[in-house]
């Protein structure tokens, strides 16, 4: 009696008792058919083997603790709460609504002037108000992002406080900016993304330094920065943010006058 | 000398923040290779991670201290994973034994006219991602445990919650699509 292809699948990973692995082993030296079915099994999964390994940067176990420490050190959240910040469906809106912010951002779209009724008018009212509260959010989050770099540059690592207050600041920065460059990268605005990504990079190691930190690091952080001129790019998207947010105000009153 | 897993829960659990650092560090390679597995996408995998470390700190209380750290951790990131996958906007998995066939079908013919290797592999690649997003989020789960991660049906079973019977079918499952999408490639000699 010929093996199975669920006994195969089982001896193929080791999974049949002593007994019965012997068995199969022993029918597999006689009969062609099912050789030729478990061999063609082995290359399948062989093939399997061969498709490119899930790659995981060499610094992945900081960067979760840098984004995990500041959520265990807050304790736990009420259960809807809990829900609201961390599950898929509050990413999902907080992606939504970063995709309008971005959009916004790089099309240089302000509020449509043109209110045929008073239902699209309530609504565009109310989405250039979304709109303002998160050009408004993104700013704020490039500000102090820059304000951080700014002080790493100029910092003395031989300062603890600055550098405990430092990695305070890089924690509570860091999972905004995920969200921010997640946003970016999804919606293709790969050149947002990029600094984003600089960014972050920055804001996970300070955030997963230790207390004291010796000038050797602190000088590796600081080359990082101006290598990539991130200070510099961040400042230029920060005020390009600000020159929306006055295109805004600029084009409401035009709307009221 | 580092220490068990077991020593290093009951530390964490009586509020020693280092001690869940060692373990984050110690699994969080592997949670993010199954949440991969599973979800398709790194991003989605990396909040996977979050989530899956964030739930094990607040239920460590819950974790009983013969069982295995690992499996129970795998267990939470399988959850996780579930949870995300469904809450997407289209379901997954809707295309299974009609796809292969197509897949199948395509095999025939592209199989034996893309003879470069680095085509092939290409090719391999291709079919392999679509054979796993085409099983359901638990034969993909068994599978990816099983076949990735080298883990037994046992140890899987208790991962997933699942009787032995059933993770053995999940596991057949999805072999049996890998088949049908890769046989014609592999036997084409």
């Amino acid at each position: 009696m010929h093996l199975t292809e669920d006994d195969l699948i089982l001896h193929y990973y080791g999974e049949l008792d002593t007994a019965d692995a012997a068995r199969a082993g022993d029918h597999l030296r006689e009969c062609a058919t099912c050789h030729g079915s478990f061999t063609t099994l082995q290359r399948v999964l062989a093939a399997v083997d061969s498709t490119s390994p899930v790659e995981v940067t060499e610094s992945f176990e900081r960067t979760v603790w840098a984004r995990l420490q500041p959520e265990l050190e807050r304790g736990p959240r009420s259960r809807w709460l809990s829900w609201f910040v961390l599950s898929p469906a509050r990413l999902a809106w907080v992606a939504a609504v970063a995709i309008l912010v971005v959009s916004a951002f790089f099309a240089g779209r302000v509020t449509q002037k043109t209110v045929p009724t008073n239902e699209v008018q309530t609504a565009d009212a109310s989405k250039a108000l979304r709109e303002r509260i998160l050009l408004t959010d993104l700013g704020e989050h490039l500000d102090r992002s820059e304000l951080m770099l700014a002080e790493l540059v100029g910092g003395d690592p031989a300062d603890r406080a600055n550098v405990i207050a430092q990695r305070a600041r890089a924690e509570e920065l860091v999972a905004d900016n995920r969200l921010y460059r997640q946003t970016a990268s999804a919606n293709g605005n790969t050149a947002l993304a990029a600094v984003l990504d600089d960014l972050e990079q920055v804001l996970v190691d300070v955030a997963a330094s230790p207390d004291s930190v010796s000038a050797a690091d602190w000088e590796t952080v600081r080359q990082r920065i101006d290598n990539k001129g991130l200070l510099l790019k961040v400042r230029v998207l920060s005020l390009e943010v600000q020159k929306r947010q006055k295109a805004q105000i600029r084009s409401r009153a035009g709307q009221s006058s | 000398m580092p220490q068990t897993d077991a020593a290093t829960v009951a530390l964490a659990r009586d509020g020693d923040s280092e001690a869940f650092r060692a373990l984050v560090e110690r699994h969080s390679r592997a949670v993010y290779r199954l949440a991969h597995r599973m979800t398709g996408s790194a991003a989605d995998a990396e909040d996977v991670v979050q989530e899956t470390f964030l739930k094990a700190y607040r239920q460590l209380s819950r974790f009983e201290s013969r069982a295995n750290f690992s499996t129970w951790l795998h267990r939470i990131a399988v959850n996780c994973s579930i949870d995300l996958i469904r809450s997407r906007p289209h379901r997954e998995s809707g295309h299974d034994a009609e796809d292969l066939d197509h897949m199948g079908s395509e095999n025939q013919v592209h199989g034996h006219a893309s003879p470069e290797r680095l085509m092939l592999s290409t090719e391999v690649q291709d079919r392999v991602t679509r054979a796993m997003a085409s099983l359901s989020v638990m034969e993909r789960a068994a599978f990816a445990l099983r076949h990735f991660e080298g883990q037994s049906i046992d140890e899987i079973s208790r991962a997933l919650g699942l009787k032995t019977n059933a993770t053995k079918h999940s596991i057949f499952r999805a072999v049996k699509k890998m088949r049908v999408a890769l046989e014609p490639l592999v036997s084409a000699d």
